[in-house]
């Protein structure tokens, strides 16, 4: 066997993972459907908690917990859940795994607490949770409600992480803590401020429709 | 008829509603019963560890520590875990001797409660040391009350004194506008973060006044605890 046939079943088995309906699910909210810049859903956590790449992170993983075990009991259960009380169903799950994170949060850092603060509990009224839940949860098997879950989330951590990222180096100067600049930069203190949120997100939203325009044009 | 059109026109009977949100409600609860109990020794273990910390930080020089908690005009020494009163925490050098008093303290700031720890020290008649619990500012401008090193030099050496009869301050701590700090008891205030260092200004302000004079009075018996 030479080089070539290893490369073609290489190529192979790259394009069956690509194209297998598992790795579609978990693609779809990290890029295709991204929950922060193409569905724009969860936009409260999104401009308030991402002054630092850190909180971005921190926040991205706690909702992807959330949207994780909440998609999994939920799928679960969507056979039992009468039509008529599904969306009481749905928040009383999903707080609790709110108060769960919360919980696990403040045994983790209290620094790490001290920061998210208020927003754990808001997590409870990200329309992405509660979205997926009655989209795609109650109506598709666990398997695929659990990569439903975690590519949503991960796509949520990638939008966190992009807006943290950008106002944590402009507006602090430094990226996850470090110092990036030398003591003569003068730090855009707008940037971690409210404001800084819409800026940077039309930012990102601006990257990411240009893109897809030039895609469509093409 | 797609599967959503024809599970809303089956109407489910009450029971079976009721029986799915009780079930479902269980579930949730012992969940919820297990993480917190599962998390809580950890969670009060970090916060003991953070609060250790602070008083560390705000009385200079300090090796061992005491806790006592006000009742009335005396203070009982505690151990263990207290809620809801007003504690204090004594520190001591090496050799024993009292070096300075840590006082937990809270007030209203911008965006909530603020709680703040500060050392006061009976020989030297003065604020020592200061440190923020509990802050929700406003990042950026609010919380430059945590880390402007202008602003904490404030709190190394605030004056506290006693007038002649030992029970009123002298003068009462306040926050002043930035650059116009001229006396040892007023704290100079943050351009920017005007609330919150007037809140913080106040906050010290009332609980020097009540504080002080008691924590003088006991000076003697927060000296004799540690040698019994």
């Amino acid at each position: 066997m030479n080089i070539e046939t290893k490369n073609r079943a290489n190529d192979g088995f790259w394009a069956n993972l690509a194209s297998s309906p598992s790795t579609d699910e978990f693609l779809k909210g990290l890029w295709r459907e991204n929950p922060v810049f193409v569905q724009v859903l969860g936009m409260c956590p999104t401009l308030a908690v991402t002054n630092t790449a850190q909180n971005g992170l921190a926040m991205g993983l706690a909702t992807t917990f959330v949207l994780l075990m909440s998609n999994i009991l939920i799928s679960s259960l969507r056979n039992v859940i009468p039509k008529q009380v599904r969306i009481a169903s749905y928040l009383l799950i999903i707080a609790t795994f709110v108060t769960m994170v919360d919980y696990l949060i403040q045994a983790i850092s209290v620094e790490l607490y001290k920061a998210l603060g208020a927003f754990i509990s808001l997590i409870v009224v990200n329309c992405v949770i509660l979205g997926r839940a009655e989209a795609f949860a109650s109506k598709n098997s666990v398997w695929k409600s659990s990569l439903d879950g975690l590519g949503m989330g991960s796509g949520f951590i990638l939008g966190l992480l992009c807006l943290g990222s950008v106002r944590e180096l402009l507006g602090n100067g430094s990226f996850f803590g470090i110092p990036v600049f030398a003591d003569s930069f003068q730090e855009w203190v707008i940037m971690i401020l409210p404001p800084g949120g819409f800026f940077t997100l039309a930012l990102w939203l601006l990257i990411f429709n240009a893109r897809k325009q030039r895609k469509l044009a093409s | 008829m797609n599967e959503a059109q024809k599970n809303t026109t089956e109407v489910a009977s009450s029971s079976k509603m009721l029986t799915t949100m009780v079930g479902i409600g269980v579930i949730c609860a012992l969940l919820i019963v297990l993480s917190f109990q599962g998390t809580l020794p950890r969670i009060e273990k970090l916060k003991a560890e953070a609060l250790e910390k602070a008083i560390f930080n705000v009385i200079p020089g300090m090796v061992t520590k005491k806790t006592f908690r006000l009742e009335g005009n005396h203070f009982k020494e505690v151990t263990g875990k207290v809620k809801d009163a007003q504690l204090v925490h004594a520190g001591y050098d090496k050799d024993g001797k009292l070096v300075g008093v840590a006082v937990e303290a809270s007030g209203m700031g911008f965006a909530d409660v603020l709680r703040i720890l500060y050392g006061y020290d009976p020989i030297k008649q003065a604020v020592v040391g200061f440190y923020v619990l509990e802050s929700k500012e406003t990042p950026g401008l609010g919380d430059k009350i945590e880390k402007d090193p202008a602003f904490l030099a404030n709190f190394e050496a605030l004056d506290a004194a006693l007038s002649e009869d030992k029970n009123t301050l002298k003068n009462t701590v306040v926050t002043v506008k930035h650059g116009t700090k001229k006396n040892a008891w007023e704290v100079d205030g943050i351009t920017g973060a005007t609330i919150s260092s007037r809140a913080i200004g106040n906050i010290m302000g009332s609980s020097t006044t009540q504080m002080v004079p008691l924590l003088y009075k006991n000076k003697d018996f927060f000296e004799e605890k540690p040698n019994q």
